[in-house]
Protein backbone atom coordinates (compact mmCIF):
# COMPACT_ATOMS: atom_id res chain seq x y z
CA UNK A 1 0.00 0.00 0.00
CA UNK A 2 1.45 3.41 -0.89
CA UNK A 3 1.89 6.18 1.63
CA UNK A 4 -0.69 8.37 -0.04
CA UNK A 5 -3.26 5.60 0.19
CA UNK A 6 -2.55 5.12 3.88
CA UNK A 7 -3.22 8.82 4.43
CA UNK A 8 -6.42 8.60 2.39
CA UNK A 9 -7.75 5.77 4.56
CA UNK A 10 -8.86 8.47 6.99
CA UNK A 11 -11.67 9.20 4.56
CA UNK A 12 -13.41 6.02 5.61
CA UNK A 13 -13.48 6.76 9.32
CA UNK A 14 -15.98 8.68 11.38
CA UNK A 15 -16.08 12.15 12.93
CA UNK A 16 -13.19 14.56 12.77
CA UNK A 17 -10.94 11.85 11.30
CA UNK A 18 -13.09 11.96 8.16
CA UNK A 19 -12.80 15.68 7.55
CA UNK A 20 -10.72 17.18 4.79
CA UNK A 21 -8.47 18.90 7.33
CA UNK A 22 -7.85 15.61 9.14
CA UNK A 23 -6.90 13.91 5.89
CA UNK A 24 -4.47 16.71 5.16
CA UNK A 25 -2.89 16.36 8.61
CA UNK A 26 -2.58 12.60 8.08
CA UNK A 27 -0.81 13.19 4.76
CA UNK A 28 1.62 15.65 6.32
CA UNK A 29 2.26 13.26 9.20
CA UNK A 30 3.02 10.44 6.81
CA UNK A 31 5.24 12.65 4.67
CA UNK A 32 7.39 13.34 7.72
CA UNK A 33 7.25 10.06 9.64
CA UNK A 34 7.31 7.73 6.62
CA UNK A 35 10.86 8.48 5.44
CA UNK A 36 12.25 8.95 8.97
CA UNK A 37 10.73 6.01 10.86
CA UNK A 38 9.08 3.87 8.19
CA UNK A 39 5.71 4.97 9.67
CA UNK A 40 2.86 2.61 8.78
CA UNK A 41 0.11 5.06 9.86
CA UNK A 42 -1.32 2.86 12.61
CA UNK A 43 -2.86 6.02 14.07
CA UNK A 44 -1.71 5.26 17.64
CA UNK A 45 1.92 6.22 17.69
CA UNK A 46 4.14 4.77 20.42
CA UNK A 47 7.52 5.89 19.00
CA UNK A 48 8.45 7.75 22.17
CA UNK A 49 8.19 4.56 24.25
CA UNK A 50 10.04 2.35 21.77
CA UNK A 51 13.29 4.27 21.43
CA UNK A 52 11.90 6.15 18.41
CA UNK A 53 11.67 2.83 16.50
CA UNK A 54 8.35 2.01 14.85
CA UNK A 55 7.08 -1.40 16.10
CA UNK A 56 4.75 -1.63 13.08
CA UNK A 57 7.85 -2.27 10.94
CA UNK A 58 8.32 -5.56 12.83
CA UNK A 59 7.04 -8.27 10.42
CA UNK A 60 4.87 -9.60 13.26
CA UNK A 61 3.79 -6.03 14.21
CA UNK A 62 4.59 -6.81 17.86
CA UNK A 63 3.91 -3.95 20.30
CA UNK A 64 5.47 -5.41 23.45
CA UNK A 65 9.03 -6.44 22.73
CA UNK A 66 11.01 -8.91 20.65
CA UNK A 67 9.69 -12.39 19.87
CA UNK A 68 11.73 -15.50 20.61
CA UNK A 69 12.86 -15.86 17.03
CA UNK A 70 15.63 -13.23 17.06
CA UNK A 71 18.75 -14.70 15.46
CA UNK A 72 22.05 -14.94 17.36
CA UNK A 73 23.40 -12.06 15.22
CA UNK A 74 20.45 -9.91 16.29
CA UNK A 75 18.64 -10.16 12.98
CA UNK A 76 14.96 -10.84 12.31
CA UNK A 77 13.51 -14.36 12.13
CA UNK A 78 11.33 -13.38 9.17
CA UNK A 79 13.72 -11.09 7.28
CA UNK A 80 17.25 -12.38 7.92
CA UNK A 81 18.81 -9.33 6.26
CA UNK A 82 17.12 -6.92 8.69
CA UNK A 83 18.16 -6.20 12.31
CA UNK A 84 15.40 -7.00 14.79
CA UNK A 85 13.21 -3.93 15.15
CA UNK A 86 12.83 -4.56 18.87
CA UNK A 87 16.54 -5.02 19.41
CA UNK A 88 17.00 -1.55 17.93
CA UNK A 89 14.09 -0.24 19.99
CA UNK A 90 15.61 -1.59 23.20
CA UNK A 91 19.09 -0.22 22.47
CA UNK A 92 17.79 3.19 21.45
CA UNK A 93 15.40 3.47 24.39
CA UNK A 94 18.34 2.87 26.74
CA UNK A 95 20.13 5.84 25.14
CA UNK A 96 17.17 8.21 25.24
CA UNK A 97 17.30 10.84 27.96
CA UNK A 98 13.50 10.71 28.22
CA UNK A 99 10.90 7.91 28.33
CA UNK A 100 13.55 5.26 29.00
CA UNK A 101 11.41 3.02 31.19
CA UNK A 102 8.39 3.29 28.90
CA UNK A 103 9.57 0.32 26.85
CA UNK A 104 8.43 -1.85 29.78
CA UNK A 105 4.83 -0.59 29.59
CA UNK A 106 2.25 -3.17 28.59
CA UNK A 107 0.85 -1.69 25.39
CA UNK A 108 -2.76 -2.59 24.50
CA UNK A 109 -3.79 -4.33 21.27
CA UNK A 110 -3.67 -2.20 18.13
CA UNK A 111 -6.97 -0.48 17.35
CA UNK A 112 -7.33 -1.37 13.68
CA UNK A 113 -10.09 1.20 13.16
CA UNK A 114 -7.44 3.92 13.51
CA UNK A 115 -5.29 2.68 10.63
CA UNK A 116 -4.60 5.50 8.19
CA UNK A 117 -5.68 8.28 10.57
CA UNK A 118 -3.37 10.91 12.03
CA UNK A 119 -1.87 9.87 15.36
CA UNK A 120 -1.27 13.57 16.08
CA UNK A 121 -5.00 14.23 15.99
CA UNK A 122 -5.69 11.03 17.95
CA UNK A 123 -3.15 12.12 20.57
CA UNK A 124 -4.75 15.53 21.01
CA UNK A 125 -8.28 14.12 21.10
CA UNK A 126 -7.25 11.27 23.43
CA UNK A 127 -8.66 8.74 20.96
CA UNK A 128 -5.36 6.83 20.88
CA UNK A 129 -5.62 6.12 24.61
CA UNK A 130 -9.05 4.53 24.43
CA UNK A 131 -8.85 0.79 25.11
CA UNK A 132 -11.56 -1.89 25.03
CA UNK A 133 -13.51 -2.07 28.32
CA UNK A 134 -12.18 -5.57 29.05
CA UNK A 135 -8.53 -4.64 28.61
CA UNK A 136 -6.73 -5.03 31.97
CA UNK A 137 -10.00 -4.39 33.79
CA UNK A 138 -9.40 -4.53 37.53
CA UNK A 139 -12.61 -5.96 38.89
CA UNK A 140 -13.78 -9.53 38.45
CA UNK A 141 -17.19 -9.99 36.87
CA UNK A 142 -19.45 -11.94 39.17
CA UNK A 143 -20.76 -15.06 37.47
CA UNK B 1 -8.02 -25.40 40.37
CA UNK B 2 -5.90 -27.57 38.10
CA UNK B 3 -3.37 -29.95 39.55
CA UNK B 4 -0.63 -27.88 37.91
CA UNK B 5 -1.91 -24.70 39.55
CA UNK B 6 -2.12 -26.37 42.93
CA UNK B 7 1.48 -27.55 42.65
CA UNK B 8 2.72 -24.17 41.49
CA UNK B 9 0.95 -22.51 44.41
CA UNK B 10 2.43 -24.87 46.95
CA UNK B 11 5.83 -24.62 45.20
CA UNK B 12 6.03 -28.32 44.49
CA UNK B 13 8.40 -29.38 41.72
CA UNK B 14 6.52 -29.75 38.42
CA UNK B 15 7.28 -31.81 35.34
CA UNK B 16 5.62 -30.78 32.10
CA UNK B 17 6.15 -32.30 28.67
CA UNK B 18 5.22 -31.58 25.12
CA UNK B 19 3.10 -34.18 23.40
CA UNK B 20 4.56 -34.81 19.93
CA UNK B 21 2.23 -33.52 17.24
CA UNK B 22 -0.93 -35.41 16.37
CA UNK B 23 -2.06 -35.78 12.79
CA UNK B 24 -4.04 -38.92 12.05
CA UNK B 25 -4.60 -41.81 14.39
CA UNK B 26 -7.25 -40.29 16.65
CA UNK B 27 -7.43 -41.00 20.37
CA UNK B 28 -5.40 -44.16 20.01
CA UNK B 29 -2.45 -42.07 18.82
CA UNK B 30 -2.78 -39.68 21.79
CA UNK B 31 -2.89 -42.64 24.20
CA UNK B 32 0.10 -44.26 22.50
CA UNK B 33 2.20 -41.11 22.76
CA UNK B 34 1.21 -40.36 26.34
CA UNK B 35 1.77 -43.86 27.73
CA UNK B 36 5.57 -43.95 28.21
CA UNK B 37 5.85 -40.51 29.87
CA UNK B 38 2.56 -40.45 31.75
CA UNK B 39 3.98 -41.67 35.10
CA UNK B 40 6.36 -38.70 35.38
CA UNK B 41 4.46 -35.77 33.93
CA UNK B 42 2.08 -33.40 35.75
CA UNK B 43 0.71 -31.71 32.63
CA UNK B 44 1.20 -32.05 28.88
CA UNK B 45 1.48 -29.25 26.35
CA UNK B 46 -0.87 -29.51 23.36
CA UNK B 47 1.03 -27.51 20.76
CA UNK B 48 -0.40 -24.99 18.31
CA UNK B 49 0.99 -25.68 14.84
CA UNK B 50 4.62 -25.79 16.02
CA UNK B 51 7.23 -24.40 13.64
CA UNK B 52 4.28 -23.15 11.57
CA UNK B 53 3.37 -26.65 10.36
CA UNK B 54 -0.34 -27.52 10.47
CA UNK B 55 -1.37 -30.36 12.80
CA UNK B 56 -4.39 -31.35 14.88
CA UNK B 57 -5.59 -28.23 16.76
CA UNK B 58 -4.45 -27.65 20.35
CA UNK B 59 -8.02 -27.53 21.66
CA UNK B 60 -8.88 -30.88 20.05
CA UNK B 61 -5.72 -32.46 21.45
CA UNK B 62 -6.31 -30.91 24.88
CA UNK B 63 -9.82 -32.41 24.96
CA UNK B 64 -8.32 -35.74 23.88
CA UNK B 65 -5.86 -35.53 26.77
CA UNK B 66 -8.62 -34.91 29.31
CA UNK B 67 -10.45 -37.93 27.92
CA UNK B 68 -7.22 -39.90 28.28
CA UNK B 69 -7.04 -38.91 31.96
CA UNK B 70 -4.15 -36.44 31.85
CA UNK B 71 -3.99 -32.71 32.38
CA UNK B 72 -3.40 -30.56 29.31
CA UNK B 73 -1.66 -27.21 28.90
CA UNK B 74 -3.27 -25.76 25.79
CA UNK B 75 -0.82 -23.64 23.82
CA UNK B 76 -2.17 -20.74 21.80
CA UNK B 77 -0.15 -18.65 19.39
CA UNK B 78 -0.93 -15.29 17.84
CA UNK B 79 0.16 -16.36 14.36
CA UNK B 80 -3.01 -18.03 13.06
CA UNK B 81 -5.91 -16.33 14.84
CA UNK B 82 -7.19 -12.82 15.38
CA UNK B 83 -8.47 -11.70 18.78
CA UNK B 84 -12.01 -13.00 18.18
CA UNK B 85 -10.75 -16.48 17.28
CA UNK B 86 -8.42 -16.49 20.28
CA UNK B 87 -11.28 -15.54 22.61
CA UNK B 88 -13.60 -18.22 21.26
CA UNK B 89 -10.82 -20.80 21.52
CA UNK B 90 -10.22 -19.87 25.17
CA UNK B 91 -13.89 -19.93 26.12
CA UNK B 92 -14.29 -23.19 24.19
CA UNK B 93 -11.34 -24.65 26.09
CA UNK B 94 -12.91 -23.63 29.40
CA UNK B 95 -16.16 -25.32 28.36
CA UNK B 96 -14.28 -28.62 28.05
CA UNK B 97 -12.46 -28.23 31.37
CA UNK B 98 -9.11 -27.08 30.01
CA UNK B 99 -7.64 -24.90 32.76
CA UNK B 100 -3.99 -24.52 31.84
CA UNK B 101 -3.22 -22.32 28.86
CA UNK B 102 0.11 -21.17 27.55
CA UNK B 103 0.22 -18.05 25.40
CA UNK B 104 2.94 -17.56 22.78
CA UNK B 105 3.71 -15.22 19.92
CA UNK B 106 4.42 -18.16 17.60
CA UNK B 107 7.01 -18.88 14.93
CA UNK B 108 6.45 -16.97 11.73
CA UNK B 109 4.72 -18.67 8.80
CA UNK B 110 8.02 -18.56 6.91
CA UNK B 111 9.40 -21.19 9.33
CA UNK B 112 6.84 -23.70 8.10
CA UNK B 113 5.94 -25.69 5.02
CA UNK B 114 3.25 -23.23 3.92
CA UNK B 115 5.19 -19.95 3.93
CA UNK B 116 2.67 -18.43 1.52
CA UNK B 117 0.05 -18.32 4.33
CA UNK B 118 -1.11 -14.97 5.73
CA UNK B 119 0.36 -14.26 9.17
CA UNK B 120 -2.11 -12.76 11.65
CA UNK B 121 -0.43 -11.41 14.82
CA UNK B 122 -3.49 -9.31 15.65
CA UNK B 123 -2.24 -9.56 19.25
CA UNK B 124 1.21 -10.26 20.63
CA UNK B 125 1.99 -12.72 23.43
CA UNK B 126 1.73 -10.27 26.38
CA UNK B 127 -1.60 -9.02 24.98
CA UNK B 128 -2.87 -12.59 24.56
CA UNK B 129 -1.91 -13.32 28.19
CA UNK B 130 -3.87 -10.23 29.29
CA UNK B 131 -6.80 -11.35 27.13
CA UNK B 132 -6.80 -14.83 28.74
CA UNK B 133 -6.52 -13.21 32.17
CA UNK B 134 -9.47 -10.95 31.37
CA UNK B 135 -11.56 -13.94 30.30
CA UNK B 136 -10.66 -15.81 33.48
CA UNK B 137 -11.96 -12.76 35.38
CA UNK B 138 -15.20 -12.94 33.45
CA UNK B 139 -14.84 -10.50 30.55
CA UNK B 140 -14.26 -10.64 26.85
CA UNK B 141 -11.92 -7.94 25.55
CA UNK B 142 -14.92 -5.76 24.73
CA UNK B 143 -15.95 -5.89 28.39
CA UNK B 144 -18.96 -8.13 27.70
CA UNK B 145 -19.43 -10.73 30.48
CA UNK B 146 -18.41 -14.31 29.70
CA UNK B 147 -20.90 -15.81 32.15
CA UNK B 148 -19.49 -18.50 34.39
CA UNK B 149 -15.89 -17.46 34.95
CA UNK B 150 -13.30 -19.86 33.56
CA UNK B 151 -10.50 -20.54 35.98
CA UNK B 152 -7.35 -20.39 33.90
CA UNK B 153 -3.81 -20.70 35.07
CA UNK B 154 -1.90 -18.83 32.42
CA UNK B 155 1.55 -19.68 31.21
CA UNK B 156 3.97 -17.89 28.94
CA UNK B 157 7.18 -18.64 27.10
CA UNK B 158 10.35 -16.60 27.01
CA UNK B 159 13.44 -17.27 24.95
CA UNK B 160 16.36 -16.37 27.18
CA UNK B 161 18.66 -17.71 24.46
CA UNK B 162 17.76 -15.00 21.93
CA UNK B 163 19.00 -11.40 21.86
CA UNK B 164 18.65 -8.92 23.47
CA UNK B 165 19.67 -11.21 26.36
CA UNK B 166 19.67 -8.53 29.05
CA UNK B 167 16.14 -7.42 28.11
CA UNK B 168 14.52 -10.88 28.33
CA UNK B 169 13.86 -10.69 32.07
CA UNK B 170 12.07 -7.37 31.56
CA UNK B 171 9.92 -8.86 28.83
CA UNK B 172 9.10 -11.79 31.11
CA UNK B 173 8.14 -9.26 33.81
CA UNK B 174 5.71 -7.71 31.35
CA UNK B 175 4.08 -11.13 30.96
CA UNK B 176 3.71 -11.38 34.74
CA UNK B 177 2.07 -7.96 34.72
CA UNK B 178 -0.32 -9.26 32.05
CA UNK B 179 -1.30 -12.23 34.23
CA UNK B 180 1.09 -15.13 33.55
CA UNK B 181 1.97 -17.37 36.46
CA UNK B 182 4.33 -19.90 34.89
CA UNK B 183 7.06 -19.47 32.32
CA UNK B 184 8.24 -22.31 30.11
CA UNK B 185 11.64 -21.22 28.88
CA UNK B 186 12.63 -22.03 25.32
CA UNK B 187 15.03 -24.89 24.57
CA UNK B 188 18.55 -23.55 24.91
CA UNK B 189 21.90 -25.21 24.24
CA UNK B 190 23.92 -22.44 25.89
CA UNK B 191 23.74 -23.05 29.64
CA UNK B 192 25.53 -19.78 30.40
CA UNK B 193 22.49 -17.92 29.02
CA UNK B 194 20.15 -19.79 31.37
CA UNK B 195 22.45 -18.89 34.27
CA UNK B 196 22.43 -15.26 33.24
CA UNK B 197 18.63 -15.18 32.92
CA UNK B 198 18.00 -16.98 36.22
CA UNK B 199 20.44 -14.74 38.06
CA UNK B 200 18.74 -11.62 36.71
CA UNK B 201 15.32 -13.14 37.52
CA UNK B 202 16.44 -13.78 41.10
CA UNK B 203 17.98 -10.30 41.46
CA UNK B 204 14.82 -8.57 40.23
CA UNK B 205 12.50 -10.80 42.26
CA UNK B 206 10.93 -12.18 39.09
CA UNK B 207 11.47 -15.83 39.99
CA UNK B 208 9.37 -15.22 43.12
CA UNK B 209 6.49 -13.95 41.01
CA UNK B 210 6.43 -16.56 38.26
CA UNK B 211 7.36 -20.25 38.19
CA UNK B 212 10.42 -20.77 36.00
CA UNK B 213 10.39 -23.98 33.98
CA UNK B 214 13.39 -24.49 31.64
CA UNK B 215 12.85 -26.76 28.62
CA UNK B 216 15.00 -29.77 27.81
CA UNK B 217 14.88 -31.34 24.37
CA UNK B 218 15.78 -34.99 23.82
CA UNK B 219 16.99 -35.62 20.30
CA UNK B 220 18.28 -38.89 18.88
CA UNK B 221 19.70 -38.35 15.40
CA UNK B 222 22.27 -36.18 13.66
CA UNK B 223 19.49 -34.96 11.36
CA UNK B 224 17.38 -33.96 14.36
CA UNK B 225 20.25 -31.98 15.86
CA UNK B 226 20.93 -30.24 12.55
CA UNK B 227 17.23 -29.42 12.18
CA UNK B 228 17.09 -27.78 15.61
CA UNK B 229 20.36 -25.94 14.93
CA UNK B 230 19.36 -24.56 11.56
CA UNK B 231 15.58 -24.61 11.16
CA UNK B 232 14.00 -23.80 14.51
CA UNK B 233 13.83 -20.01 14.94
CA UNK B 234 15.57 -18.59 17.99
CA UNK B 235 17.59 -21.67 19.01
CA UNK B 236 21.34 -21.15 18.91
CA UNK B 237 23.19 -24.47 19.04
CA UNK B 238 26.97 -24.07 19.46
CA UNK B 239 28.86 -25.71 16.55
CA UNK B 240 30.79 -27.90 19.01
CA UNK B 241 27.52 -29.40 20.26
CA UNK B 242 26.49 -30.28 16.69
CA UNK B 243 29.99 -31.68 16.04
CA UNK B 244 29.83 -33.74 19.22
CA UNK B 245 26.70 -35.50 17.93
CA UNK B 246 28.13 -35.88 14.41
CA UNK B 247 31.30 -37.53 15.76
CA UNK B 248 29.55 -39.86 18.19
CA UNK B 249 29.62 -43.65 17.70
CA UNK B 250 26.30 -43.99 19.47
CA UNK B 251 24.41 -40.89 18.36
CA UNK B 252 21.31 -41.62 20.41
CA UNK B 253 23.31 -42.07 23.62
CA UNK B 254 25.26 -38.88 22.94
CA UNK B 255 22.05 -36.88 22.39
CA UNK B 256 20.69 -38.32 25.62
CA UNK B 257 23.87 -37.33 27.48
CA UNK B 258 23.57 -33.76 26.17
CA UNK B 259 19.96 -33.59 27.39
CA UNK B 260 21.02 -34.99 30.76
CA UNK B 261 23.83 -32.45 31.14
CA UNK B 262 21.55 -29.52 30.27
CA UNK B 263 18.81 -30.79 32.60
CA UNK B 264 21.25 -31.28 35.50
CA UNK B 265 22.55 -27.79 34.96
CA UNK B 266 19.02 -26.34 34.84
CA UNK B 267 18.03 -28.15 38.07
CA UNK B 268 21.01 -26.58 39.83
CA UNK B 269 19.85 -23.03 39.07
CA UNK B 270 18.20 -21.19 41.95
CA UNK B 271 14.53 -20.45 41.37
CA UNK B 272 13.81 -23.32 38.98
CA UNK B 273 10.28 -24.55 39.68
CA UNK B 274 10.32 -27.57 37.41
CA UNK B 275 11.36 -28.89 34.03
CA UNK B 276 9.62 -29.05 30.67
CA UNK B 277 10.59 -31.93 28.38
CA UNK B 278 10.35 -32.08 24.62
CA UNK B 279 11.09 -35.32 22.87
CA UNK B 280 10.58 -36.11 19.23
CA UNK B 281 11.06 -39.79 19.96
CA UNK B 282 7.90 -41.69 20.63
CA UNK B 283 9.30 -43.93 23.35
CA UNK B 284 10.26 -43.67 26.99
CA UNK B 285 13.03 -41.06 26.54
CA UNK B 286 11.44 -38.61 28.99
CA UNK B 287 10.83 -41.29 31.61
CA UNK B 288 14.42 -42.52 31.22
CA UNK B 289 15.80 -39.00 31.58
CA UNK B 290 13.71 -38.30 34.70
CA UNK B 291 14.93 -41.55 36.22
CA UNK B 292 18.57 -40.66 35.50
CA UNK B 293 18.06 -37.18 36.94
CA UNK B 294 16.62 -38.70 40.09
CA UNK B 295 13.21 -37.09 39.58
CA UNK B 296 10.65 -39.46 41.09
CA UNK B 297 7.38 -40.32 39.36
CA UNK B 298 4.43 -37.99 39.82
CA UNK B 299 2.79 -40.27 42.39
CA UNK B 300 6.02 -40.68 44.36
CA UNK B 301 6.55 -36.91 44.38
CA UNK B 302 2.99 -36.38 45.59
CA UNK B 303 3.38 -38.92 48.39
CA UNK B 304 6.96 -38.33 49.52
CA UNK B 305 7.67 -34.83 48.20
CA UNK B 306 10.68 -33.87 46.12
CA UNK B 307 13.04 -30.97 46.02
CA UNK B 308 15.34 -30.51 43.04
CA UNK B 309 18.12 -29.07 45.16
CA UNK B 310 18.35 -32.31 47.15
CA UNK B 311 18.67 -34.41 44.02
CA UNK B 312 21.53 -32.47 42.46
Amino acid sequence: MSGANRGDRAAGSEGFGASRAARAVARVEHLIKGPVWGCQMCGQCVLHSTGLTCPMTCPKTLRNGPCGGVRPNGHCEVKPEMRCVWLKAYERSERLPLWRGHIDDLRPPVDNTLEGTSSWINLISGRDRQVPAGWMADADVEP
Amino acid sequence: MSNLERKLHSREFVVTAELPVIDGGGHAEIMRQLAPMKPYVDAFNATDNPSAHAHCSPLAVAIGMIQAGVEPIMQLTCRDRNRLALESELVGAAMHGVQNVCCLTGDDVTAGDEPEARRVFDLDAPQLIALAHGISRGRYLSGRPVGARPNFVIGAVENHGAPPYEYRVRRAAKKVLAGASFLQLQICYRPELLERFMRAAADTGLSERIAMIPSICILRTVGGMRFVATKVPGIDVPPETVARVERAHDVEAECFDIAYELASHALAQPGVAGLHFISFRKDAGIAKLCARLGIPTRIEREIHGYSASVAV
